[in-house]
């Protein structure tokens, strides 16, 4: 595993994740594409935890794996923030952020953007296509040498 | 045989400093002359406290404080976490310390300078802690973000409408407009004002936000035995309790199985079980808020009415002088002053003495909230 440097900040001022121990292997799989989520390595137990952390709150275990999800999900919630906000962030307001639940575990919910596409800005959705249900779908963006998640309307 | 917290200390002496936008004194000295003010409010000699209680995120340390006000030697002394969810934690670990020796004449304070000084969301280092990671990327920057999604939620899922959230704005406006001290003394709110003014987070507007504030208070606990001899009218500390809900997360409250059943639930089901009176017995609340939504929230989590029932429960003046639970009769966080709760404490107070400038006959009970959302905390103050 490599270890990612960043400073905290994109090109465009965007903040960057600072992944934590417990948090890293999310970050590593997110830059090959893949969303994964921290699963329960016992036998007997599997259950999956979000956000990441040593062991497992059901059976504590220490042993984990991290389980490919299918990158469905439904709007659980949404904001609008306007500004005042951080320079970066006021310069595409007002946007979106949502909560997301993913179809393969109704309980672990993602915070992130709805886009048009995985390069377009965080507001570049229609705010009137923003409802709580919404199928959504996973796509990977490339910045300040990470991949964050963002999410598109799901193709019906 | 157990100890019991029940009526064993009160709160003797309250003081406060002028709310604004801008003060001209530092943090330390708002917090020096408010504490003064509740010794002296109290009859209590500064040089006799010898503990002394506060909540993360205050830059006063108890250090500085005891130094600067001549304490004497200093027995027992105590900072919760989570900033605005530990203001009524400040007055349980006091109690706890007077109830059980550990200490006789407790301190507890908020000094900040929100109104002229730094906010933390704005600086982008400090937008990076651990949790940050999985938020702040995305844009989720601040308090009103993290709580408008929430809100959002709560809206789909029970028909809350921004009228509900506007109830709550007008409340706690009105209850500020009766109270010279609140920063918008004289500056009635409307409907109209409400529904046009500019958003922060939508759904939440400019009025579904306290206020940014400079100012400090403080509050003096002892015994309720010592309590007999003070200057005061004793406002007895029935039942304190904090709430850290099992899986919860911070001020994002998203990875448990219930969103929107927060803190509040935790604290509430230790502060009844510990208490002789329930919900429908309490005159008169003062419940943190941050934002509006808070108070929907927190009226289900301490029982005032059903899961989904907060934003109905507001509706025809529930939360106005006369109505089913007058709230935050000082203007609260959203008009008073936000000085991260304390002044929701010592409104209490006030109530309980029978001198608040919106009084509410006979008040002889006392519901005080800190920060929902975040691991929280409560009391019951009984006259
Ligand atoms: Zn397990």
């Amino acid at each position: 595993m490599t270890t990612t440097t960043t400073t905290g900040t994109t090109a465009d001022e965007l903040l960057l994740p600072v992944p934590d121990g417990d948090g890293a292997p999310f970050w590593e799989y997110a830059a090959q594409g893949e969303l994964r989520i921290q699963a329960c390595a016992a036998p007997t137990c599997g259950k999956l935890r979000f956000p990441p952390r040593p062991c497992c709150p059901h059976c504590r275990s220490f042993d984990s794996e991290w389980r490919l999800m299918s990158g469905r999900g439904r709007i659980w919630s949404y904001v609008q923030p306007h500004p005042p906000l951080l320079p970066a962030y006021a310069a595409q307001a007002p946007y979106n952020v949502i909560l997301v639940e993913l179809a393969d575990a109704p309980q672990i919910r993602l915070v992130g953007n709805l886009v048009t596409s995985a390069d377009a800005p965080l507001d570049s959705m229609d705010p009137a296509r923003l409802r709580i249900g919404a199928r959504v779908q996973v796509v990977f963006t490339e910045t300040g040498g990470m991949a964050v998640p963002r999410w598109v309307l799901e193709k019906s | 045989m157990a100890a019991t917290l029940k009526d064993a200390t009160a709160i003797v002496g309250i003081g406060q400093t002028a709310f604004a936008k801008q003060l001209p004194q530092s943090e330390k000295e708002l917090a020096c002359r408010a504490i003064l003010a509740a010794l002296d409010d109290a009859g209590i000699d500064p040089s006799e406290v010898d503990a002394f209680s506060s909540y993360t995120m205050e830059e006063t340390d108890e250090v500085e404080v005891a130094k600067a006000i001549g304490a004497g030697d200093v027995t027992f002394f105590s900072k919760i976490g989570y900033g605005g969810g530990g203001s009524c934690a400040t007055v349980g670990h006091l109690a706890a310390a007077v109830a059980t020796g550990q200490a006789s004449v407790g301190v507890a304070w908020r000094s900040r300078k929100r109104g002229s000084g730094p906010r933390p969301w704005k600086n982008t280092a400090v937008q990076l802690p651990t949790p940050g990671q999985w938020t702040r990327p995305f844009g989720l920057l601040r308090p009103a973000d993290e709580i408008g999604m929430l809100a959002r939620r709560y809206m789909h899922e029970y028909g809350a409408t921004r009228d509900h959230l506007f109830n709550v704005a007008m409340a706690c406006r009105n209850r500020a407009n009766e109270n010279p001290a609140a920063m918008m003394y004289e500056r009635p709110l409307t409907r109209e004002m409400y529904m046009t003014a500019r958003m922060i987070s939508d759904p939440l507007c400019l009025f579904d936000n306290c206020l940014e504030t400079d100012g400090a208070l403080a509050c003096v606990i002892v015994s309720a035995e010592r309590a007999r001899d003070c200057r005061q009218k004793p406002v007895y500390v029935h039942s304190v309790a904090q709430g850290l809900p099992s899986q919860h997360h911070g001020m994002v409250n998203y990875w448990n199985d219930d969103p929107l059943s927060g803190p509040a639930w935790t604290a509430a089901r230790h502060l009844w079980k510990q208490a002789d009176f329930g919900p429908q017995d309490v005159d008169v609340a003062q419940i943190y808020d941050a934002f509006t939504p808070l108070i929907p929230l927190s009226l289900e989590g301490y029982g005032f009415c059903g899961r989904g029932e907060g934003a109905s429960f507001t509706e025809g003046g529930a939360l106005e002088i006369g109505g089913r639970l007058p709230i935050n009769t000082g203007g609260g966080g959203l008009s008073e002053a936000y000085v991260h709760g304390f002044n929701l404490i010592n409104e209490g107070v006030k109530q309980l003495r029978g001198i608040s400038t919106a009084q509410v006959p006979d008040a002889a009970t006392c519901l005080v909230t800190a920060g929902e959302g975040v691991p929280t905390s409560a009391i019951l103050l009984r006259a």
